[in-house]
């Protein structure tokens, strides 16, 4: 790979990702580290404008406590999040994110964000968390901010994009940097840093989604968070944590359109194919998963549950009855012209929902001639996803603030990993469920203050070995000459025994999963047998990432996109695994273990050890801060 | 829907090194065809529908043509985003059109100061209190210990 000029790039604190995180990163590391004289870099493989889950936009921030005005306490959110992850979740970290959540928001509103407000000015919830925004450029608004923070740094501030990162830098148990390179030229990238924040995103196409034809690309969660976070962290040898917790979210079927605001907002009720309110008539379910099932709201994955018993006794479609919602709110508005007014303006909130956030399912509704007043939809269980900053909770283990933090649970630097100088943010760090866009941008504050703290109180450079370097330059770049090397043996690039393009690969992972590990097309069901089965087809695919081929730079980034991907699906297989219970059956149910175990009220942690190539399997214990 | 060029409209963005659209794209999927000078969509599957690209384009040469494996033909949606506004054209399979016009933002496109105004009250790295803080909570930060 002579022809890769190798770029060296310094820095004090390192960012990687340009989604909400990485936003509030740099907002945040550059009012610190002007004060401190210290460099700050971003490094995203996107235009961060538009990169990141919050691209296309959002309809709600579901994050935001309303602290000032005394509507809710940290406690409360705690309980809320607790709750709805069926008891696994971090007291210490989810209150840090609330705390701070709220400052985030009014900063939003000032850079420009429109929120929703009543005739008093102030915000509209959509529920009691969620508050309502015109967010088409909710994600343009934010970065604007970040890029003007890091111009405040001068030559110190630096934000590179279209750089895709592949590995960790190590120096013994101490992260020194990133290496990756650029998806536009042939340029391998090296930053060396005293302190690394991860802040990737979750990961989609793990699992095969439910459309495989031009509605691949189609998933809830953008396909190009691909799991670098978790990979990072886990190479890194970091701690991880809840890989067993993916989210499953209910949506509207194919384009997968949200429901918030039709069950929220609307009040709509979903209900199988006679009309039947499946949350009613199957409530006796809920006891069986108590206290979390008997608490109010259901939690996530309960409400999953039992529409998936209906799908399973044959009585769909699952509808959304959006007609009955909206004839019930303009029902009971006596006067005619008032009532017709009402109409309009819920047809426009209706629509404005899926164009801020999901365009597709608009356009779904025009071909279908779908008016939401006169028609109800269908709704449906989704693919698998990795995303700790929603519903799921599969991330890095990382110490809690010094204040809230059990003493176990605090080890110098909130947000830093088990790894010295690695810390992890929005859906890189696990077990603080429910942060969204506000709480992943408030995350990534915390996050990268404390990186600077770390950087200050470790001020001489990172040692780095340089020798390693080209050795990890050949690795990454592999694809490019194993295809090179090999792509005239046959008459077809596509099909050469020679090697295996990414997209394959992608495609064989997503079977693996789907298949043995409880994906859609199992009814997310599972066992120990299946698992282990599971686990022996990864290994195969272990060994044939060696021989992933790349025509090109876009193809280089699919070929580290999907090993990426394969990490994150072998801890989570080998999560569900050490879990012998049924915790979330609305997300993944072990058919050996069907009920949910006092024993595993505890999170699950994983390791992955660099020197012996092994995986450790740990419990941690859950407490309560009061 | 997968994102597609009209030939006709794009004129690949002339002379710039790269086109807007491929500049926009968080899958990276919009690229050149330099002997054509066309901007072309490489892999439709891996498309988000996120409609960045279409947003973006200075000709109004990018629109979506709906999933093929599950979306009928027939429909459309389009933007025209300004820098204060959206406004959607939704065109039903059976003709009917709806249209519907959104803020985006309330303040000029650049002009963002990260701090608002708000002023930090520690100068201490180790203080739980962020930038901003207190004074953009609007209250005291919570503490247990």
């Amino acid at each position: 790979m002579n022809n890769f000029e190798t770029v060296l790039i310094e820095t004090d604190l390192l960012i990687l990702g340009g989604g909400m995180a990485a936003c509030g990163a740099a907002f945040e590391a550059a009012h610190w580290a002007k004060q401190h004289n210290m460099k700050v870099t971003v490094v995203d493989k996107a235009a961060m404008e538009r990169s990141g889950a919050v691209a296309m936009g959002l309809s709600a921030i579901n994050l935001y406590l309303g602290l000032k005005n005394g509507k809710n306490t940290v406690q409360d959110y705690i309980n809320y999040v607790k709750t709805d992850l069926m008891g696994i979740a971090r007291d210490d970290l989810v209150a840090n994110i609330a705390r701070h959540v709220d400052s985030t928001v009014h900063l939003f509103e000032k850079w420009g964000l429109p929120i929703w407000k009543d005739d008093e000015g102030n915000y509209v919830n959509e529920g009691r968390w969620q508050i309502m925004i015109h967010g088409e450029s909710y994600k343009n608004i934010v970065s604007e901010a970040a890029k003007n923070a890091l111009k405040e740094l001068g030559e110190n501030g630096h934000y590179l994009e279209r750089i895709f990162i592949a590995e960790p830098i190590m120096d013994g148990d101490r992260c020194v940097g990133a290496a990756g390179f650029s998806v536009r030229e042939n340029k391998f990238y090296v930053f060396r840093a005293k302190a690394v924040l991860d802040v990737m995103g979750g990961a989609v196409h793990v699992f095969r989604p439910r459309s495989v034809g031009e509605g691949l690309g189609r998933s809830w969660y953008p396909p190009f968070n691909s799991g670098a976070s978790a990979y990072f962290t886990l190479k890194a040898g970091a701690e991880m944590t809840c890989q067993e917790v993916r989210f499953v979210p209910v949506r509207f079927k194919d384009s997968y359109g949200p429901v918030g605001a039709w069950f929220l907002l609307f009040k709509s009720k979903a209900t199988n194919a006679k009309g039947e309110d499946y949350m009613v008539t199957r409530a006796g379910e809920l006891e069986k998963w108590a206290p979390y099932g008997t608490a109010k709201p259901t939690p996530a994955n309960l409400r999953n549950y039992l529409m998936m018993l209906e799908v399973e006794a044959g009585n769909g479609p699952i509808y959304m009855r959006t007609d009955e919602a909206i004839k019930e709110i303009v029902a009971n508005i006596p006067d005619e012209k008032e009532a017709k007014r009402k109409l309009k303006e819920l047809e426009s909130e209706a629509w404005e929902d899926f164009l801020d956030m999901t365009i597709s399912q608009a356009l779904n509704w025009a071909a279908h001639n779908i008016s939401p007043e006169e028609t109800p939809s269908e709704i449906a269980a989704c693919e698998p996803y990795f995303i700790s900053s929603h519903s799921g909770a599969s991330g890095a283990w990382i110490s809690g603030p010094e204040d809230l933090a059990p003493a176990d649970k605090f080890w110098g630097y909130p947000n830093m990993t088990t790894i010295k100088g690695l810390f992890a943010a929005g859906d890189a760090s696990g077990a603080s469920s429910h942060k969204f866009s506000s709480g992943s941008f408030t995350e990534g504050r915390i996050a990268a203050k404390s990186a600077l703290a770390f950087c200050a109180d470790n001020a001489a450079p990172a040692p780095f070995d340089d020798a390693k370097l080209e050795e990890l330059k050949n690795r990454i770049l592999q694809p490019l000459v194993t295809f090179s090397e090999n792509k005239d043996y046959a008459n077809d690039v596509d099909v050469n025994p020679k090697f295996i393009k990414p997209r394959m690969f992608m495609f064989r992972l997503q079977k693996i999963m789907d298949e043995y590990a409880g994906g859609a097309s199992v009814g997310f069901k599972t066992s120990k047998a299946l698992l282990e089965k599971g686990l022996e087809f990864l290994q195969y695919m272990k060994e044939d990432a060696e021989k992933l081929a790349a025509s090109d730079l876009n193809e280089l980034m699919r070929c580290w996109e999907n090993i990426h991907r394969m990490w994150q699906a072998e801890s989570h297989i080998r999560t569900i695994l050490f879990r012998e219970e049924t915790r979330w059956p609305g997300y993944y149910f072990r058919t050996d273990f069907p009920e949910m175990k006092e024993e595993w009220k505890c999170f699950a942690n994983c390791k992955w050890n660099p020197e012996t190539d092994s995986w450790e399997m740990l419990k941690r214990e859950i407490e309560e801060i009061k | 829907m997968p994102s597609f060029v009209i030939n006709e409209k794009c004129d690949g963005c002339k002379a710039q090194d790269r086109t807007a659209c491929q500049y926009i794209c968080p899958n990276d999927l919009m690229i050149l065809d330099k002997e054509k000078n066309k901007a072309y969509n490489r892999a439709v599957d891996m498309c988000w529908e996120c409609y960045s690209c279409v947003k973006i384009c200075p000709t109004q040469a990018i629109e979506v043509r709906g999933y093929a494996d599950f979306v009928p033909l027939g429909a459309s949606v389009q933007p025209m985003r300004s820098t204060d506004a959206i406004m959607w054209a939704v065109k039903f399979r059976n003709q009917k059109v709806k249209r519907f016009k959104f803020p985006i933002r309330t303040t000029p496109e650049g002009t963002i100061e990260p701090d608002a105004g708000f002023i930090t009250g520690t100068r201490d790295l180790k203080d739980p209190h962020l930038r901003t803080e207190p004074e953009s909570l609007g209250t005291t930060l919570y503490k247990i210990k």
